[in-house]
């Protein structure tokens, strides 16, 4: 963090963004090791390693051929170029693409048989995996004010599920929350119904990647009519040196359910990059809404860019119920270069799309990150709000697709994007597509603070404020806004976050 | 990289028709363009930049038929003091033709630049374009150079009385005219630029400006109104310290037109506007592609693009400012937005920043819908009919724009032809 505590700020830049981002961006805290025997493929990809994996995972054939599939389209497929973002050419033959605890090998049936190291682990990091425990600091909280707020988590060690905590409990809901692998063999029809219908095999080059080599990650059904009974989360650790972590995560909502779901990651401290591909599917049905969250705490390497995290993930939510809604919120402040876009199918009538981030790249880091909107329904409806702050020399991209089609009447998008650069190294851009086929919708796109909102503003001043207080206030609650979208569970980064203020930024 | 090979073929099949003009001096310079052709390829579909417009026509070798428009007004700009240079389907027109002399400027033919030893203008041909060619290729604007038939060097070096007008006639439906201007406004000068006319069935046009320190250009165009014509123009222009440049340009009908303004602001101080209104009517597809590179403490861009789209009309924009390390104190603004006045036609946008330096303001907004119902609702209410009402509403949206223009007399012009045809096309 050198390089920002010498960085001269300009003026209109608050003391106190620049401290948070310093904190938030400070020495990662999350860099340990645990020790443990593990065990490897061998290294690189082919089809039988895509084999050995489903075969490790003790999957139907049905699915040893989906993946087959998708490994022979992916060896037809070059890597994309497109992004704002530069890296050593990644050698996809010199890493394992499975990698787990040797204690894993015989799946322990409960939580009590999972190896203590492996729990001690997830306690260090702050993710309880024991189910008496609740989370700290949040008691009170939610629906359930006499016992706390529950979160069910499935914890994800490289290549393994370690387990999912209160599945007992949401079973009795009907809610079917397990790994993936689990989900493959115990619900072949779901799976089968749903996995790769939002994301197609061959979408693009790592999704496909991801198709045929992806280890474990979660698996979420939500029954008609069913109110999750609490919130759902996954965590995912990278622990194994040069092994990539492929997950995939699959949620159905169906007609009328509520989900709420969480995501965090982190990953060891190293000297090399290693590599993150996911994909997230979620299917909403009539009525039903899904919130996604995630903070994405990836290792973002050091100062001089060595090591960290490749994130490329492909995240998409298909809005295909009329009135179905979706929530993604994402804070970025890990790997050293993200490649994310979640996106949202807005097929439904009425359906809604939600997109709420913050980007924070420090040092070398690079994020090119934003989301797509695709209106295909009548008055569906969406909104973008993306705040990419940079620091020392780091890159932050905003990119993304609002498409109206012909067929969207009546919708509407709002989107806005604002930057801030902390020092004269490093650099905000954004990269919106905007594609208007029909003349009943409605599309804003603005990237610009000083872009208050004038009545709100006229409000304030009328009670005495002087502009810039007024504007302050303003922007602040806007930001605020924004972090109060997270759920509780994350309240820890959103009150370190919501110092962050946005004045002074460039566009 | 090799070219694909679709590109390979259809760049060489372009190619091939063309023959390199006897350059004299500028030899070198086509040559050298010549060879970015080659390197690059000409335009496809399926390149970033052409994401939204397809370039297939303007790239074909043969120059797609185009029905002559008999003009039932007289010319734009004929009412202004000035003075007239004539092009019928991209040929001088020596008779058309005003003398080519006045006070504060000269003007010279492209190829008189060699036996006349115009340095300033061998020195400025193909450069501008070169340098603007990075971080995006523009391989029509590389094609131009190479090619180009004919073109004029303008140096200013006062303030003149009255502005340069560029009459582009066209005469014959398969014309295919590619013209090249390379203008330098030296130091503390000053000149105004009119352009109107269609020019050709297809239209390959280039100029490169120089804006020397404290040197004033204004740029108005008016592109024709032959509904089948098309149209591929680049602008390059560099700035010096505390130069002005500022463009404005119309556009109605045209089956095709892409519109590429380079800017590149070099000196502190410097001022660039780019504007830009069109009115499109059924088969007619517009692109404006504006890329500003700030490389100078305490510059300004403005960019402000309005189109009205009706009957499947396709209004595209894209538009990037670039803030290089450094370039302290740059004020940046953007604004596309599109006024879609039925359900067929559509707006694509891609309105970029790409930001080095901190200390820095740049905005851009974008915006696309029908017109305001409220607003209708109000000028019915006091017995304006519907169709009145909406070209009232369609003026005031292209106003912002249209104000770009520092001449008043020049923007009332274009005010009262586009309230004539926005009448006639009820």
């Amino acid at each position: 963090m050198a390089a920002l505590d010498q960085t001269q700020v300009k003026e209109g830049v608050d003391q106190e963004t620049v401290d948070a981002v310093r904190e938030v961006g400070g020495a990662y805290k999350y860099g340990w090791e645990t020790d443990i025997e593990m065990e490897y493929a061998p290294k690189g990809v082919n089809p039988d390693i895509v084999r050995l994996i489903s075969e490790k995972n003790e999957e139907p054939e049905w699915m040893t051929e989906w993946r087959l599939q998708a490994f022979e389209r992916w060896e037809q497929m070059d890597e994309p170029n497109w992004a704002m973002v530069s890296y050593p050419e990644i050698d996809f033959q010199d890493q394992y693409y499975y990698a787990r605890p040797k204690s894993m090998e015989v799946k322990p049936k409960s939580l009590d048989e999972v190896d203590p190291k492996l729990l001690a682990t997830y306690e260090k990091l702050g993710i309880p995996l024991k189910e008496q425990m609740i989370l700290a600091g949040v008691e009170g909280a939610g629906e359930t004010p006499e016992e706390g707020r529950k979160v069910a988590v499935d914890a994800v060690f490289d290549s393994v599920s370690v387990g999912t905590t209160f599945q007992k409990e949401l079973k009795e809901a009907g809610v079917i929350f397990c790994s993936i692998s689990e989900a493959i063999r115990e619900h072949p029809e779901l799976v089968k119904k749903y996995l790769g219908s939002v994301v197609p095999v061959s979408d693009n080059f790592y999704a496909t990647l991801n198709s045929a080599v992806f280890s474990d990650g979660s698996f979420v059904y939500v029954p008609p009519g069913v109110r999750c009974p609490m919130e759902l989360s996954t965590y995912f650790r990278i622990n194994a040196e040069n092994t990539g972590q492929f997950e995939r995560t699959l949620i159905i909502a169906d007609k009328g359910s509520y989900v709420s779901y969480l995501e965090g990651c982190t990953a060891p401290q190293r000297d090399t990059a290693q590599l993150h591909a996911a994909v997230v599917e979620i299917i909403i049905e009539e009525d039903a809404e899904v919130k996604y969250s995630t903070v994405q705490n990836w290792y973002p390497g050091d100062e001089n860019g060595k090591g960290g995290i490749y994130n490329f993930v492909t995240k998409r939510a298909d809005c295909r119920g009329d009135r179905s809604k979706v929530m993604w919120t994402q804070v970025e402040t890990g790997s050293a270069v993200t490649w994310k876009y979640p996106s949202c199918i807005l097929r439904g009538e009425e359906s809604q799309g939600e997109f709420y981030s913050i980007a924070i790249a420090n040092n070398m880091q690079q994020a090119d990150t934003g989301t797509k909107m695709v209106h295909l329904g009548k008055n569906t409806k969406s909104r973008i709000v993306s705040k990419g702050i940079s620091a020392g020399k780091a890159q932050n991209t905003y990119r993304g697709l609002v498409s109206m089609h012909p067929k969207a009447k009546n919708s509407r998008n709002y989107t806005q994007c604002d930057s801030l650069l902390i020092g004269d190294k490093c650099g905000a851009h954004t990269v919106p597509y905007i594609e208007v086929k029909n003349n009943s919708s409605r599309v804003e796109h603005e990237a610009t603070t000083s872009k208050v909102d004038d009545d709100q503003l006229f409000y304030c001043r009328q009670r005495g404020m002087d502009e810039e207080e007024a504007v302050a206030l303003v922007v602040n609650g806007f930001c605020k806004d924004v972090l109060q979208a997270l759920p509780m569970e994350f309240a820890m980064e959103a009150q370190q976050l919501v110092a962050i203020s946005l004045e002074g930024s460039v566009g | 990289m090799a070219l694909a090979e679709a590109k390979q073929t259809a760049t060489e099949a372009r190619l091939s028709g063309l023959g390199l003009p006897e350059g004299g001096c500028l030899k070198a310079a086509r040559q050298a363009a010549l060879s970015r052709v080659q390197t690059m390829g000409l335009p496809s579909r399926r390149d970033e930049y052409w994401k939204y417009t397809r370039p297939d026509t303007l790239v074909q070798a043969e120059a797609p038929k185009a029905a002559l428009f008999e003009a039932d007004e007289a010319p734009m700009f004929d009412a202004f003091e000035r003075l007239n240079i004539v092009f019928v389907d991209g040929v001088f027109d020596q008779e058309a033709s005003d003398d080519l002399a006045l006070e504060g400027l000269s003007i010279d033919r492209l190829e008189d630049i060699c036996c006349k030893d115009i340095h300033w203008a061998k020195d400025l041909y193909g450069v501008l374009e070169a340098r603007g060619q990075t971080p995006v290729e523009r391989p029509l604007a590389a094609l131009n150079t190479a090619f180009a038939s004919d073109g004029v060097a303008i140096r200013v070096t006062g303030k003149v009385s009255k502005p340069i007008n560029f009459t582009y006639v066209h005469s014959d439906e398969n014309s295919d005219a590619i013209l090249h201007h390379v203008i330098r406004v030296e130091s503390g000068a000053e000149v105004t630029i009119l352009e109107n006319g269609p020019a050709a069935s297809r239209f390959n046009k280039c100029m490169e400006i120089d804006v020397a320190d404290g040197g004033k250009l204004h740029l108005v165009r008016a592109q024709g109104r032959d509904h089948k014509r098309r149209a591929a123009t680049h602008l390059f222009a560099r700035l010096g310290t505390e130069s002005v440049f500022k463009s404005f340009t119309l556009t109605v009908n045209g089956v095709l037109t892409r519109n590429e303004a380079v800017i590149e602001l070099t000196g502190d101080d410097a001022v660039a506007h780019i504007a830009g209104a069109c009115v499109g009517d059924g088969d007619f597809h517009h692109d404006d592609t504006v890329f500003i590179t700030h490389d100078a403490v305490n510059c300004e861009s403005r960019q402000v693009f309005k189109k009205v789209l009706r009957n499947g009309a396709t209004g595209v924009f894209q538009g990037k400012i670039l803030v290089k390390e450094g370039a302290q104190k740059t004020d940046g603004y953007q604004i596309s937005q599109s006024l879609l006045l039925d359900d067929d036609s559509q707006f694509l946008a891609k309105p970029e920043l790409e930001i080095y330096a901190d200390d820095v303001a740049c905005s851009h907004g974008s915006t696309s819908g029908a017109i305001d119902e409220e607003g209708l609702f109000y000028l019915r209410s006091r017995g304006v009919p519907l169709a009145e009402a909406t070209d009232l509403m369609t003026l005031a949206f292209l106003a912002e724009a249209v104000e770009e223009i520092e001449d008043p007399e020049i923007a009332a012009d274009i005010v009262s032809r586009l309230e004539g045809w926005l009448a006639r096309r009820r």
